[in-house]
């Protein structure tokens, strides 16, 4: 915040400063010299005085030099000719007995950033290596990092170099890290520091004489080592174990980065680490601090994605805590939907019932939402919940019940009497577009079942020349459009009113499309119509796969440790991914209409694939997992045709559809967004999977 | 690796900027609290991005600390250092406040000087800072007589000068230097409760997260003994002794700390650096030794004129003694609070083995019976000096060698409610 009278202020100063009174008089003069940097950290231009503090720089007073280097740091390079004046003083500070002077010194020589200053810094930092005190040893070797940055082009010294890498063996054990720091960066064209055997081992040797921040950076460094022999990746791995359950966060969590990326191709090791680290995990996310606690939550949720079970019993760690903010709640309502199981499912419902009414309104939807995503396999207890809910008649709760709804009726067919029910008078309360966007599609997929839909379309009908929305106006045409095919005496007239105002009076050009497609489309005949409108819907004989498969570890161990999992966003997408799957395949029911099937892209092909239909769902998803496709979905076995939904998410998202007959496998492909080549790949990989699959069924079999 | 870090106040004024790696934009700061203002709720996220620029925040004494970052650091060690830094300004400074702040600038300056080179953290250990660390502290509050009157006339012992006054663990620790070495040790013992209650009465998850702190004033260090209850054991089958067991589920302990008396005796032995450090953190789940400290039994209902009643009657279970008796009329106060919705009821004190209660009438508009699932859950938020929920105690705490000079040490017991909920 820019103080008004700077240039006032600053004027001040200069006068004060070179005042010879105030220069005799020490304390007055580190007085203002802390003035001068009080309004420098308020954020005032105060660079102007650079000349002045100069000369302030010449004093035996640690703490004014020391004042006076946080000015010169901060205002060097806008002054690079009068930084020079600074060197000297510097330099002869390098020379000084208390080495507490020296590493000052070198460390603010270094902070300067000038590039033309390089050449007097080379000769005091060479020295600073070999100095007797480890405190300006640290600074000597980090000051050539910072050197090697000013200038990234020019090449240093190869026997600079190599008194870093000897510095490794330096007995003080910041030296050390300090060293491996510089060298990661003074190499970084090479690809950092080598890390050979040796290094490694006596890296690790000295592990223990570290604290937690140079234990965090030297594990972070082995990263990129590769044990020649699996015994010696034990007796690595061994060595590390008291790390893998330090009470420090930070160790914790580069030791166990460190397991898997050596053990990665030993997925057991990998496990049973996981195993270990989850007790000190969870106890960071009992730490006091909730930023702390914040970053363990999400990272337990990546261990979830490989380890579905593994904090089940724990799953009271993870109730939220009535002052917590909102953030922590959101994960943790994420990772108790992880943890649901038959024994626990009654205590988790029962408490995020009680999070549903919680003040925040974003708390209390994804509490909601969260309801939803368990009822997926505990259908008949959250629809119970999720209706008593409605009768609260708050538009945020409503609208998020409503959405809910939906979601779960499409993977859930056999919900839809109870929501059907349920969906009475909710028009009334609901306000937002969402919530009124979700009614709306439900009015039109089951407007046979509701018996109120016709009254409540009308209503909203003739309201739709003050509605601002058009995602509500789009959906509105599709739900009237959909319940004239199952109650076409009540709608009829409603529905010629609403086209006429849409193809005469609307000026959005995508509503005007619509109603004017759909009109041409009634022209058809209704037959055509039923079946374009209805063309398919989620079959109610489908077994929803219960809980997500297991993922391997090698998805999520590279960021892992890193900022990425507490990022917003990174885990909702994940979650949010199967139900956008279905949402594009439910939406290229109308795929002439709605805008995002616009861009979706369609194929259908032949696959000659006869032995798929006798080998297990199992070894079908296992086999699909291999090349990243999930199945969402199949029907069982003896149904006829028989279907599995899967999916993948690369750059793109393909959702598939196989129909399985007699004499082989027609394959629906529906991508968004439209890329040929990429489908074209999935197919290969597809038919090479089924025929894999075909023939060791078949080995199977025999 | 940490390119920058700045303290901002709760208004975004800036207190502290450091810049560790350069080239970074002066606007940065500005950045950061556009980011944070421009959101809804007093919650920012813990972790925001501009560009490739990452900010880390935590908040802690209503400020912002802030490091800005890469994509690909550990979120663990910036969080950790920046809790850290708070801490270490706290013991420098006294206490943790926009006013601390600002007038100990220079001092915090130095120490992040110290702290981080060029994005690196070096050290955070105030045995290795104290050296280096030449600015003084400056405190807010004057030295005024008022503090002397514990002290006992001629270093007799009065009855005040066995309760540590309230001020004295919020002072710098450097300032100990000229204070003609009054050195002092405070062991803290601090739990945290998570309690929920289910709308039945029955107790549905009870943990506590306990911690023992050390804040020590002693400018030389020497060893320090900690004796635990005899009786303290780990884990669900080791039962020791024939007393009330006191067990807790998982511990940890400091690393400076040496356990070799720890499986015999329970006795902690270690040499504390000047300044806070936390020397054992324990965690309890579901299993509580004693009963919980307060019970409420509420009663919703509405009346004919369409009000909300709500009837109220808080127990206290501890046990009588634990409080001093004049406490019978203790002062309350009750509030509503529109904004979040709800109704705050302020008991100043609570003796054990009493009960309070309450009769809240409210004002609803349009009351309906579908209404009353709303209103709840009750949350209480309390602090219990002298007690653990663990029963955990120090038996002991011995210095040696002997202290030369007069030399005090403290031991401190408290639980906090982190989250008490009651379901309605």
């Amino acid at each position: 915040m820019p103080y008004l009278g700077g240039e006032e202020t600053v004027r001040e100063l200069r006068r004060a400063l070179s005042n010879p009174n105030v220069q005799s008089d020490p304390l007055r003069y580190r007085n203002t010299i802390l003035k001068v940097i009080r309004t420098m950290s308020q954020g005032v231009d105060v660079s102007g005085l650079f000349s002045e503090m100069v000369k302030a720089c010449a004093t035996v007073d640690v703490v004014q030099k020391k004042l006076v280097y946080v000015f010169l740091c901060s205002y060097a390079t806008l002054n690079p000719e009068l930084s020079l004046l600074v060197i000297n003083t510097l330099r002869k500070d390098c020379q000084d007995p208390n080495p507490m002077v020296r590493s000052l010194a070198l460390r603010n020589m270094t902070n300067l950033r000038l590039p033309s200053l390089v050449e007097y810094v080379e000769q005091p930092l060479t020295a600073g290596l070999r100095d007797r005190a480890a405190c300006v040893r640290r600074v000597a070797v980090l000051g050539w990092a910072k050197l090697h940055n000013l200038h990234p082009s020019s090449e240093i010294d190869a026997a600079v170099v190599n008194e870093l890498y000897s510095l490794l063996r330096d007995p003080d054990p910041v030296v050390m890290v300090n060293c491996l720091r510089a060298l990661e960066e003074i190499l970084k064209e090479e690809g950092g520091i080598a890390i050979n055997k040796p290094i490694t081992h006596h890296l690790l040797n000295r592990l223990k004489e570290c604290d937690i921040w140079g234990q965090s950076e030297v594990l972070r460094v082995l990263q990129r080592y590769r044990p020649q022999s699996e015994d010696e990746l034990f007796d690595i791995l061994s060595l590390l174990d008291s790390f893998l359950v330090s009470p420090h966060p930070p160790v914790m969590a580069a030791t166990l980065s460190l397991f898997l990326s050596i053990s990665s191709n030993l997925p057991v090791i990998s496990l049973a680490a996981l195993e270990r680290v989850s007790g000190p995990l969870l106890a960071a996310c009992g730490s006091g601090s909730r930023e702390m606690r914040f970053a363990a939550v999400c990272h337990i949720q990546l261990l979830l994605r490989s380890v579905p079970g593994l904090l089940g019993p724990h799953y009271k760690r993870f109730f939220c805590g009535y002052a917590e903010p909102a953030y922590i709640k959101e994960r943790k309502m994420q990772v108790l939907v992880e943890l649901v199981n038959d024994e626990n499912v009654a205590m988790i419902l029962d408490e995020l019932k009680g999070y549903c009414t919680d003040v925040n309104t974003d708390t209390a939807q994804a509490a909601i939402s969260a309801i939803g995503r368990i009822g997926r396999s505990y259908s008949d207890r959250c629809l119970q919940i999720l209706t008593g809910l409605l009768g609260l008649k708050q538009d945020h709760i409503t609208s998020a019940v409503v959405q809910t709804m939906r979601d779960l009726v499409w993977v859930c067919p056999q919900c839809s009497d109870t929501v059907c029910l349920a969906l009475d008078g909710c028009e009334e309360t609901l306000q937002d577009i969402q919530g009124r966007q979700a009614l709306l599609w439900l009015l039109g997929v089951y407007g046979e079942r509701i018996s109120t839909a016709p009254y409540t379309l009308e209503v909203l009908i003739d309201r739709v020349r003050s509605e601002a929305s058009l995602g509500i106006k789009m959906e509105l045409l599709t739900a009237t459009m959909r319940l004239f095919l199952c109650r076409p005496a009540e709608t009829q007239d409603m529905l010629g009113r609403l086209l006429h105002y849409c193809i005469e009076e609307e000026t959005d050009m995508c509503v005007r499309d619509q109603a004017l497609l759909y009109y041409r489309l009634l022209h058809c005949g209704i037959e055509k119509t039923r079946e374009v409108l209805q063309g398919r819907r989620s079959d109610p004989s489908l077994g929803v796969l219960i809980g997500r498969p297991a993922k391997p570890v090698s998805q999520w161990a590279r960021c892992f440790n890193t900022l990425e999992p507490l990022s917003q966003g990174a885990v909702e997408a994940e979650s949010d991914r199967s139900d956008s799957a279905m949402r594009c395949s439910d939406s290229s029911t109308n795929v002439l209409a709605s805008s995002i099937a616009v861009d979706c892209a369609w194929i259908e092909e032949c696959v000659r694939c006869p032995a798929v239909l006798h080998c297990s769902p199992q070894s079908l998803q296992a086999a699909m997992q291999l090349v990243n496709i999930q199945t969402l979905a199949f029907t069982p076995q003896q149904m006829l045709p028989w279907r599995v939904y899967l999916y993948t998410h690369t750059q793109l998202r393909v959702s598939e559809d196989g129909q399985e007959e007699e004499e082989g496998i027609k394959v629906i492909l529906n991508q968004q967004p439209k890329d040929d080549d990429a489908l074209r790949q999935f197919l290969t990989i597809l038919i090479t999977v089924l025929n894999t699959l075909g023939d060791t069924g078949q080995a199977q079999v025999y | 690796m940490i390119s920058q870090v700045f303290i901002l106040s709760s208004k975004g004024d800036h207190l502290i900027y450091k810049d560790f790696r350069g080239g970074a934009g002066n606007d940065i700061v500005s950045i950061f609290y556009e980011k944070v203002t421009a959101l809804t709720g007093d919650q920012p996220p813990v972790v925001m991005n501009h560009k490739d620029i990452y900010f880390v925040h935590i908040r802690q004494g209503g400020l912002y600390w802030v490091a800005t970052t890469t994509a690909g650091s550990s979120p663990f060690t910036i969080t950790e250092f920046l809790n850290r830094l708070a801490a270490l300004v706290k013991d420098y400074c006294g206490s943790l406040s926009e006013k601390s702040v600002q007038m100990n600038f220079a001092l915090i300056y130095e120490l992040l000087d110290e702290i981080v080179d060029y994005g690196y953290i070096q050290t955070t250990s105030s045995d290795v800072l104290k050296n280096f660390i030449q600015t003084e502290a400056v405190t807010s509050r004057p030295f005024s007589l008022f503090d002397l009157s514990n002290v006992g006339l001629f270093g007799a012992e009065t009855q005040q000068s066995k309760v540590a006054p309230s001020s004295a663990a919020t002072r710098p620790i450097q300032s100990s230097r000229e204070q003609g070495g009054k050195s002092e040790i405070f062991v803290d013992v601090i739990e945290r409760m998570t309690v929920v209650i289910g709308s039945n009465g029955l107790l549905m998850k009870a943990d506590v997260e306990g911690e023992i702190r050390v804040k020590c004033y002693m400018p030389s260090c020497s060893e320090m003994r900690i004796g635990l209850n005899e009786e303290f054991s780990i884990g669900k089958s080791q039962l020791r002794g024939y007393g009330a067991a006191v067990r807790v589920d998982e511990c940890s302990f400091h690393q400076a700390v040496r356990l070799d008396e720890f499986d015999s005796h329970r006795i902690l032995r270690l040499c504390p650096s000047q300044g806070e450090q936390t020397v054992m953190q324990y965690q309890l789940s579901d299993d509580l030794p004693s009963a919980l400290p307060f019970r409420l039994f509420p009663t919703i209902e509405r009346d004919n004129g369409g009000r909300l009643l709500m009837y109220m009657k808080l127990r206290c279970d501890l046990p009588p003694k634990s409080l001093s008796q004049e406490l019978s009329s203790p002062d309350q106060s009750a509030e509503l609070k529109p904004q979040s919705r709800a109704v705050v009821w302020k008991i100043a004190r609570f003796a054990g083995g009493t009960q309070l209660s309450a009769l809240f009438k409210l004002e609803v508009p349009s009351l309906s019976s579908a209404s009353m699932l709303e209103v709840g859950p009750v949350g209480l938020s309390f602090e219990l000096p002298k007690i653990t929920a663990t029963g955990l105690q120090i038996r002991f705490l011995r210095l040696s060698p002997i202290q030369p000079g007069p030399s005090q040490r403290w031991v401190r017991y408290v639980t906090h409610s982190d989250s008490y909920t009651i379901r309605i």
